[in-house]
């Protein structure tokens, strides 16, 4: 099914979840809603469902207006982050309940239903289980319940809520190699939420970033990776140094950095911040340069230094432990910063406002 | 010893436990046991065959079959009454949600004879509505209707309060589950919300058919204890007493008390399902 999402807003009381989205997928499409708790995610995922109704925007599946229609009758598979299995049925009737709750015109017989419990118990490879109730059952198996009674009534479109969140790292993998089969078995669009970007990433085919009710970034892991859209996605994808620049011609210039292996930006001259990861920040000793060690602490394979610069500025760095260059980098030596990959953006208003009062205040006392 | 009893700390005397556990021995003799013997001796004071003589009384048998009515009228109301306030409340989010949970508690902080005399000031002769009640010639008060209402205020609270906490803490995740498979409101109920709620359920309902039955003090007010007619079982435990037939009231009161009992293990039995 392909869906097509615009101008979506949601309000709980005073708190903006969604301000106005815009989403196309298309069909047979496996795609990944990665954001921080908070960031609307979920609502997102529970209006497509039909367990929420937006208070503006559109929804339309196939060219039908979705917003119209009940949750009964989108007929999606809608997988709970707790699962939300039936405690007192069985797995077998678990499995069973979307067909047996058709109208009687339009439900399969007995034996047809029981079919395809099996054919499903089956797939999931969870035949031992059927009359298990699901207390008897382990996380990973509850998941794979909660999936089997998703896709008994055949969604087209299919819904997972932080699918592996309350799992271990070993089944997570296990699964998510299982799901991305499953997905491709059943042909169906596929929506998950998740706050884990390896997750978002080795299972996706596109990942949608969000934060704080709106749309980020939409793309593929390398893109994403190495050119966030927004501070906020480069935050979130682990860039967590930020330094002051300034702009000149194109060029970021900052105190004791080296920024050429940074492409030319089409920026105007003017302050900006670079984002950058610890381990894209390399120290090099140098006597007139502006950063001072102040810390160093190795977990083994990694040296993490905390850096200084006579502004004040921090900055962390990541570097592996047993290379030459590592012996000179102890606390007290004095450094430039080499930047091997980062985000550059103009300075964000807050910060630009702030800066342009700094500027004032400091003309106000050398008059 | 000290180390085979966990529960006394090294040092601790055992005195005092022992203290402890003969005094509420004591006083469960007292206030619970002793009565509950008392009551089967004075009712078989006389011998069985006066005992039997006295419960297959036509007043005492009527009494019995009024108390049972009510019951069975009160007590499905109420689990629908209950049901209904507890979905309402724990499943939906609405204006005036906290009043309503409070208002589901007020019977029980508020004396039945009050609420008794409430239903008198408002359907019996002088009252609100009386003149149209009147007029169209129905009987609330001094008869059945009036009590069954005072009844059904008395035990509103009982099924609700049960089920309520169970609901709360289940969420509506299930709920939702099921829409999303395809399920209306009345097969959600039925197959997912009901059979989770089920042993809560009927824990409320014993309760409250526990208190139905035993309910005195608002029925005193609205009944009119006409013998035969609006006499309710724990009435005319009073009325064969006022009249200094003991070893009748006795046995009466063996009726009730064996409802209490039962009741009691309903519950107990109950209470390991939940």
């Amino acid at each position: 099914m392909a869906i097509s999402i615009s101008g979506l807003q949601k309000r709980f009381g005073q708190t903006d979840v969604l301000r106005g989205l815009e989403l196309e997928i298309s069909k047979g499409e496996l795609v990944a809603l990665l954001g921080p708790s908070g960031s609307g995610k979920t609502t997102l995922l529970k209006i497509i469902a039909g367990l929420e109704w937006p208070d503006a925007g559109r929804l339309d599946v196939d060219g039908a207006n979705w917003l119209q229609l009940a949750a009964q009758d989108r007929r999606i598979g809608f997988v709970f982050q707790n699962y939300a299995l039936f405690p007192h049925m069985r797995v077998r009737d678990n499995l069973a309940f979307g067909l047996t709750v058709r109208p009687r015109a339009e439900r399969p017989g007995k034996a047809v239903i029981a079919a395809k419990v099996d054919e499903l118990l089956h797939f999931l490879q969870i035949t031992h289980l059927a009359d298990r109730y699901p207390a008897q059952l382990s996380g990973g198996q509850r998941q794979r319940v909660a999936l089997g009674r998703a896709l008994a009534i055949e969604p087209k479109l299919l819904l997972l809520d932080e699918p592996f969140g309350a799992l271990d790292a070993a089944i997570r993998r296990d699964l998510r190699r299982w799901l991305r089969g499953v997905h491709e078995a059943t042909g169906s669009t596929t929506i998950f939420v998740t706050h884990d970007q390896e997750e978002a990433f080795e299972l996706a085919d596109r990942v949608v970033v969000m934060g704080e009710g709106r749309i980020e970034q939409i793309g593929h892991a390398d893109a994403i990776h190495d050119h966030p859209a927004s501070p906020f996605v480069a935050r979130f994808m682990g860039a967590t140094v930020e330094l002051p620049v300034t702009f000149v011609a194109g060029r970021a210039e900052g105190l004791g950095l080296d920024l050429v292996q940074l492409a030319r930006r089409a920026l105007p001259d003017g302050t900006g911040t670079l984002f950058a990861r610890p381990e894209d920040i390399r120290p090099v000793p140098d006597s007139a340069g502006p950063w001072r060690i102040e810390s160093r602490i190795s977990n083994g394979a990694h040296l993490r230094l905390v850096l200084r610069n006579t502004n004040g500025a921090e900055a962390e760095a990541d570097i592996p432990r047993r290379t030459p260059q590592a012996d000179a980098l102890v606390p007290g030596a004095v450094t430039r910063l080499r930047i091997d990959a980062g985000a550059l953006f103009p300075a964000e208003r807050r910060a630009a406002v702030a800066t342009s009062l700094q500027t004032s205040l400091k003309l106000e006392s050398s008059r | 010893m000290t180390a085979a009893n966990p529960i006394l700390l090294p040092g601790q005397s055992r005195h005092g436990a022992r203290v402890l556990i003969g005094v509420a021995v004591v006083l469960s003799i007292l206030f619970i046991a002793a009565p509950l013997v008392f009551i089967f001796a004075r009712a078989f004071a006389q011998g069985w065959g006066v005992y039997v003589s006295n419960i297959l009384h036509p007043m005492t048998l009527h009494a019995i079959w009024l108390t049972t009515l009510v019951a069975i009228i009160v007590v499905p109301l109420n689990v629908a009454f209950g049901i209904a306030a507890a979905w309402a409340v724990a499943k939906h989010r609405f204006p005036g949600r906290g009043l309503l949970v409070t208002m589901i508690e007020i019977p029980f902080s508020i004396s039945p004879i009050i609420a008794g005399i409430c239903y008198l000031l408002l359907y019996g002769r002088q009252g609100l509505l009386g003149p149209w009640l009147q007029a169209n010639e129905v009987q609330v008060m001094f008869a059945l209707p009036g009590i069954v209402l005072v009844t059904m205020f008395v035990t509103a609270p009982f099924v609700a309060r049960e089920v309520l906490p169970l609901m709360q803490a289940q969420g509506t995740e299930q709920e939702q589950a099921a829409v999303t498979l395809g399920a209306n409101g009345w097969q959600i109920f039925r197959r997912v919300t009901l059979p989770n709620i089920r042993w809560a359920l009927l824990y409320g309902a014993v309760l409250c058919t526990a208190r139905a039955v035993g309910e005195f003090g608002g029925v005193s007010v609205v009944s009119g204890n006409i013998r035969g007619q609006t006499n309710t079982l724990p009435l005319h435990v009073e009325l064969l007493f006022n009249d200094l037939n003991a070893v009748g009231a006795f046995a009466a009161a063996s009726t009730l008390t064996l409802i209490a009992i039962l009741a009691l293990f309903v519950k107990a039995a109950l209470e390991g399902r939940r």
